[in-house]
Formats: C-alpha cells, sequence, structure tokens
C-alpha cells in the first residue's frame, strides 16, 4: 500500500494515484488502452505506470474502441479488474454497445456481474471542438446495469475510481479534462473511497438548492458565493455519482430550500437534469415554492471557437440570472 | 490424424443429438410452446460439432445461433437448452435471455449477444486474463459471412492478432445472412483470405465433413495453444432453412436446397461409419434410441419447469444495487414513495 502523498494533488494527479494504489492492492486490476503505456495516456493519467507495473498489465492496444471494452469485458469475465481508458470519453460511441448492450446486461442475463471500470476525459471549456468536448454522461445514464460516475474534487476522483475498481460490475468513470489540473486537493490518508451512489453537498444554504456534477460544481460554488453577497444563500449539491442518482440527498436539500435549480453542462434535451427534475417534479411537489429551473448547455453541437464554445458552455452571468430570477420568485 | 472408436461414436451421438434435439424444438414451435423464435442448424451440425470437439478441458467457446451442436459437445444439457427456448424461470438464463444466450462457466461456456462479432473482442479478452493468469486456455467463436462485415469482428481479430491471443475464429459459409447471399456480404474470395490482412493463419474445410471438420480444427487449436496467434478456420457448409422458422426461404434456389440436402453431414457420416466398418447400422440405430429417450426425459423435464415468476424488486442488475431495488419497485407499484 501507498502512503497517500502529502500537499496539493490535481484531480489528474488523483486519476493516476488512484489507478496505481488499486494496481498494488489487486494483482488482477490491468489497464487497457491507446497509448496509455509507453506515452503515459493522452493526458498523462497513466504515467509511469508501465515502467512500473509492466506491459501485462499495462497494455497498449490498437485504435479499437469497441474491442478495447470489449476485451476488458471478457478479461473480467475470467477474474481480472480491467481498467480501460477511452482517449477521449467522445470515443465511447465506438464501444456503446458492448458498454450499453455486453457489459450492462451480462449480471441480468447470465448471474456473472462484469466489473470492467472505462474511464476517461469529457467535458468541454477547452477549445477542443465538437468531437473531444462532449459530455456524453447522458447517453449512459438512462442504461440500466451501469454506474456513471464523474468526480469534481481531487479526493472524489480517487476515492470514487477505487470505488469503482472494486465495484462488482461496470462503471463509466467520466473525468473532466477542464478539472484535471484546476481541481486541487489534499487526499486523505488510507483508502480514501468514496461510495458510489451518494451525492455531495458542497455549500449549505437555506434559500435554494443547485443540483450539478463536474466541471459545473466550482461554477456553482463561485456562483453561491455572489449570491451571499446579495443575501441569497444557496446550497450546492454535487451529484457525483449521476446512475444511480442520490435521490436522498437531493430531496433533503430541496425540502429545505424548496427551489431548485439544475445546472448543468451537457444539452438540454433529455440530459441528466431532465430526470433530477423528474424527480423533483414526482416526490418535491408539494415542498416546491418555485418551477424547477434548469441551466444547461443548448442542443447545439459542442463548438470550437472560444467565443462559440463561451456562448455554449452555461457561464457565470447565465446561472447568476437564472438563480437571482429563482431566489425573487 | 486418427479417431478412436470411441471418438467417432461420440461424434456420431452429438451430431444426432443435435439433429434431434432441433427436430423436438421444431415440434414444440409448431405447438406454440416455445417463445420467441427458432434458429435451426439443419445441415451445418457437422461444423459446430466437430470444432467444439477439438477443445480440451478448460478451453473457452461462444456459440452463435447456428452452434447448437457446440453446446451439446461443451456439455450443456438438452433439457437445460429447452428451458431456454421455453422461457422457463429455472432455465440457464431464468427467463431472462433466449436460446443459446446462457453462460456455463464450468464448461467453460459463454454467451454473446445478438449483436454479431462482438464475441470475437469478448474473447479475446477471456484468454488474455487466462494468459496472464498462466492458463494455455484457447477460445472458439463463430460467426458467418455475415458476422466477418462488422466492425466488431475486425476489431476483435485486429486486436487479437497485435496481442497473438489464442482465438480460434470459426467462419461457417452457410450461404445465406438472413436473406442476403455472400457475394452480397463480401467482395473477397473466401473468408479465410481475410486472415492476410492481420497477419494470421487461416484454412478451409468442407463443414459437412465431420471428421475433416475436427482434424483442421484440431490443427487450429494446436496453433493457438502454441502461441502462434489466432485462426480463421472456414468451414464451407450450407443453411438448409431459413433465418429462422418464420423465414420460408422463397429466395432460395431449390436445386440448391436439394443439392444440399444430398450433401447431408449426418448421412455423409454414416457412409464412412459404413465403409470403415466403425459403427454399423445397428449400432447407430441404437444410437438413436438412446438419444431418444435422453430427449424424451429432457422435453419431460423442461415442459414440467415452473414460468418465471415477475419479481417486484426486479433484482439482479447490479450486484449492489439497493437504491436501484426502491426505485424499481416504486415504477412497479406505479405509486408514490
Amino acid at each position: 500500500m501507498i502512503a497517500a502523498p502529502s500537499g496539493e494533488v490535481t484531480l489528474l494527479d488523483a486519476v493516476r494515484i488512484a489507478l496505481a494504489e488499486e494496481m498494488e492492492r489487486d494483482g488482477r486490476v490491468v489497464l487497457m488502452g491507446e497509448d496509455i503505456g509507453v506515452y503515459g495516456g493522452a493526458f498523462k493519467a497513466s504515467a509511469g505506470l508501465l515502467e512500473r507495473f509492466g506491459p501485462k498489465r499495462v497494455i497498449d492496444t490498437p485504435v479499437v474502441e469497441e474491442a478495447i471494452v470489449g476485451a476488458a469485458i471478457g478479461a473480467s469475465l475470467r477474474g481480472l479488474r480491467p481498467v480501460v481508458e477511452m482517449q477521449f470519453f467522445d470515443f465511447a460511441s465506438r464501444a456503446f454497445d458492448m458498454i450499453t448492450n455486453f457489459a450492462a446486461k451480462h449480471r441480468y442475463r447470465t448471474g456473472l456481474g462484469v466489473p470492467i471500470v472505462v474511464r476517461g476525459p469529457s467535458g468541454g471549456g477547452v477549445q477542443a471542438g465538437p468531437f473531444h468536448s462532449q459530455s456524453p454522461e447522458g447517453y449512459f445514464a438512462r442504461t440500466p446495469g451501469l454506474a456513471v460516475v464523474v468526480p469534481s474534487t481531487a479526493q472524489d476522483a480517487r476515492g470514487l475510481l477505487k470505488a469503482a475498481i472494486r465495484d462488482d460490475d461496470p462503471v463509466l468513470f467520466l473525468e473532466h479534462k477542464l478539472l484535471y489540473r484546476r481541481a486541487k486537493g489534499t487526499l486523505p490518508e488510507g483508502d480514501g473511497i468514496v461510495p458510489i451512489g451518494k451525492a455531495a453537498v458542497r455549500r449549505e444554504g437555506r434559500d435554494l438548492t443547485i443540483v450539478t456534477w463536474g466541471a459545473m460544481v466550482p461554477l456553482a460554488l463561485d456562483g453561491a458565493a455572489e449570491l451571499a453577497r446579495e443575501g441569497v444563500e444557496a446550497e450546492v449539491i454535487d451529484l457525483r455519482t449521476l446512475l444511480p442518482m442520490d435521490e436522498g440527498t437531493v430531496l433533503e436539500s430541496v425540502r429545505k430550500t424548496s427551489k431548485a435549480l439544475v445546472l448543468h453542462e451537457e444539452s438540454r434535451t433529455l440530459g441528466v437534469g431532465a430526470e433530477a427534475a423528474a424527480l423533483l417534479a414526482e416526490k418535491a411537489f408539494e415542498w416546491l415554492d418555485a418551477p424547477v429551473v434548469r441551466v444547461t448547455a443548448p442542443d447545439t453541437p459542442v463548438p470550437f471557437a472560444p467565443a462559440l464554445e463561451a456562448a455554449y458552455l452555461p457561464g457565470p452571468a447565465t446561472l447568476l440570472a437564472a438563480a437571482r430570477k429563482l431566489a425573487a420568485y | 490424424m486418427t479417431f478412436s472408436l470411441e471418438q467417432q461414436r461420440s461424434l456420431y451421438r452429438h451430431l444426432l443429438l443435435t439433429r434431434l434435439l432441433e427436430e423436438r424444438m421444431v415440434s414444440l414451435y409448431r405447438q406454440g410452446k416455445m417463445t420467441g423464435g427458432l434458429y435451426r442448424c439443419l445441415g451445418q451440425e457437422a461444423t459446430a460439432v466437430g470444432t467444439a470437439f477439438a477443445l480440451e478441458e478448460g478451453d473457452l467457446l461462444i456459440p452463435v445461433i447456428r452452434d447448437l451442436g457446440s453446446v451439446l459437445v461443451r456439455g450443456a444439457r438438452p433439457a437445460d437448452v429447452l428451458r431456454q427456448l421455453l422461457a422457463k424461470g429455472d432455465g440457464p438464463s431464468r427467463g431472462r435471455d433466449g436460446f443459446l444466450h446462457f453462460c456455463l462457466p464450468r464448461r467453460g461456456l459463454y454467451s454473446g449477444i445478438a449483436m454479431l462479432g462482438t464475441a470475437v473482442p469478448v474473447l479475446a479478452g477471456m484468454v488474455l486474463a487466462d494468459r496472464f493468469l498462466g492458463k494455455r486456455t484457447v477460445g472458439m467463436t463463430y460467426l458467418g459471412e455475415g458476422g466477418t462485415s462488422t466492425g466488431a469482428f475486425h476489431e476483435g481479430i485486429n486486436f487479437a492478432g497485435v496481442q497473438r491471443l489464442p482465438v480460434v475464429v470459426v467462419l461457417e459459409y452457410n450461404h445465406y445472412s438472413y436473406s442476403t447471399p455472400s457475394e452480397m456480404q463480401c467482395a473477397a474470395a473466401t473468408l479465410a483470405d481475410k486472415a492476410a490482412g492481420y497477419g494470421i493463419s487461416s484454412a478451409i474445410v468442407d463443414g459437412n465433413d465431420v471428421l475433416s471438420v475436427v482434424e483442421a480444427a484440431r490443427r487450429a487449436v494446436a496453433h493457438a495453444r502454441a502461441g502462434n496467434g489466432p485462426f480463421l478456420l472456414e468451414c464451407k457448409t450450407y443453411r438448409r432453412k431459413g433465418h429462422a422458422e418464420h423465414d420460408g426461404q422463397a429466395y432460395v434456389d431449390a436445386g440448391e436446397l436439394a443439392e444440399w440436402a444430398r450433401r447431408d453431414p449426418i448421412a455423409l457420416f454414416e457412409k464412412q461409419l459404413d465403409a470403415s466398418g466403425v459403427m454399423d447400422a445397428a449400432a447407430r440405430a441404437a444410437v438413436r434410441a438412446e438419444v431418444d429417450a435422453e430427449l424424451d426425459a429432457a422435453v419431460a423435464e423442461a415442459e414440467a419447469s415452473p414460468a418465471p415468476v415477475p419479481d417486484p424488486e426486479f433484482r439482479g442488475v447490479r450486484a449492489d444495487e439497493e437504491d436501484a431495488v426502491r426505485r424499481r419497485r416504486e415504477t412497479f407499484v406505479g405509486g408514490l414513495a
């Protein structure tokens, strides 16, 4: 077991630390992906792991996303704990069949679980264009059999990834690339496991609840600080796990605040926020003092040019305007 | 390569078991007792039986729909196969999936999914894991012409080639993918030609001659087990029925069907057994009686099995699913928490 390093680490470091710690702990954990070995991964999430664990456990693959996930499924059925990297999570579309049809349905059909983790960078804000910026969580978060996790802090990245690797069923682990080097924190001693399926209250407040995840969490916290200066206390819930969604934490918060704003980076229609809004309509209706508000990206692809992308992504101005209106309702 | 008396008897028994079990299935289908479609393998039995016969204890196999024979060779019980077809609650998939979609891990038998080609990368991962764990396992799976058109086949066999994985893909050239003839599926002269593009080995064999199939499959399995990488074994055979029982195969020329009926794999093997004197007609009749008795019991057992009972909690999707179970329960009763 490796002691947690002292001092601050980035979310990206935390991913690498979690991988190394789990590989150290369990000899069945293997990594597969494109350019993850010699190169250390496109974002360096696996830097140094080939040297440390060798090519049998850190496997560079051809450009075959479907086969990478398929091979992970097969290896998991024979006792390994594969963690595969999608170089960009956008590319998980190439493995959609393996993820949603093979992995997700396997336990239900056959009784045999498929303990794999599919991880990789998601999200926009780095001017990477329509195919390297998507937040594809919504494509997967409606598939029974999967867990979908999006950490927003370094501590959660380590603790949730370790939980994902130890989970007996498939987990999709989306790491927001904007947070890779911006989200920093000190890791706890010991395992620091963060359970899948539990949301975190990042900031307490009595006036309204912001339900969000990923790179929208720091946006929400900045927005909440600004609102506090105006006398509005917003509670910020970081879902962390989108499937299964932690209904209890969301409902408990909205019962207290009576107002809810769902904030997400993926496009609007049938995003995970729609499920959160439906949950509130079904189970929090009598506590609500205002309609549930959604602040999301519009229903367009993620554009390339900085000015276009800035207009696409939910930003402080949009969030604050919506929150002020909700607070005043 | 020689075959012991016992091996030839076993081959004959499995060919006959496959053929006669399918006849029972047809009967159950016509009685309206089956759930879903019936995908037949009439005329292709020697390919599935002969290839699976070449595997050893501990090896792995993922069949596709025409490979009933391979599943039986691996030791699946006819009664359990029938429970699957009748969608029974105590069948291998407990009514959650059909036909050959079930796993018997102790028999090295794993399930594919309907999307063709997907078993190739999954099997590659299985033998990769076994190699990692120090086992000398060989994996075998099957595809027809249509299956080899898929991206999953290409990605999987390419990955297996790079990793030199012990995977044998049996390419069942049976002339049709649903209604689409082979020449509309692929421009390559043979499916085995595809091996060159992956830097791997291949062979072509008469898929209706069971002894030839076993010999070719043994060579393919030995090649893979020795660390020489994947192997494509193309078996030339013919699908004598439609894609499924509902398909009257109006797109097939009657003369073609008659020609392949004359090349029936079981009749061919019987001729060989006559010629070699290994099993005469009386000995074969005894095997048939034994198989018939086994199938009588299997049908009775499967028919007597209970239907699955819906679980109000819809469990079994994930191992740890407390919250999800609660939500599904709410969905089921249609009420509020």
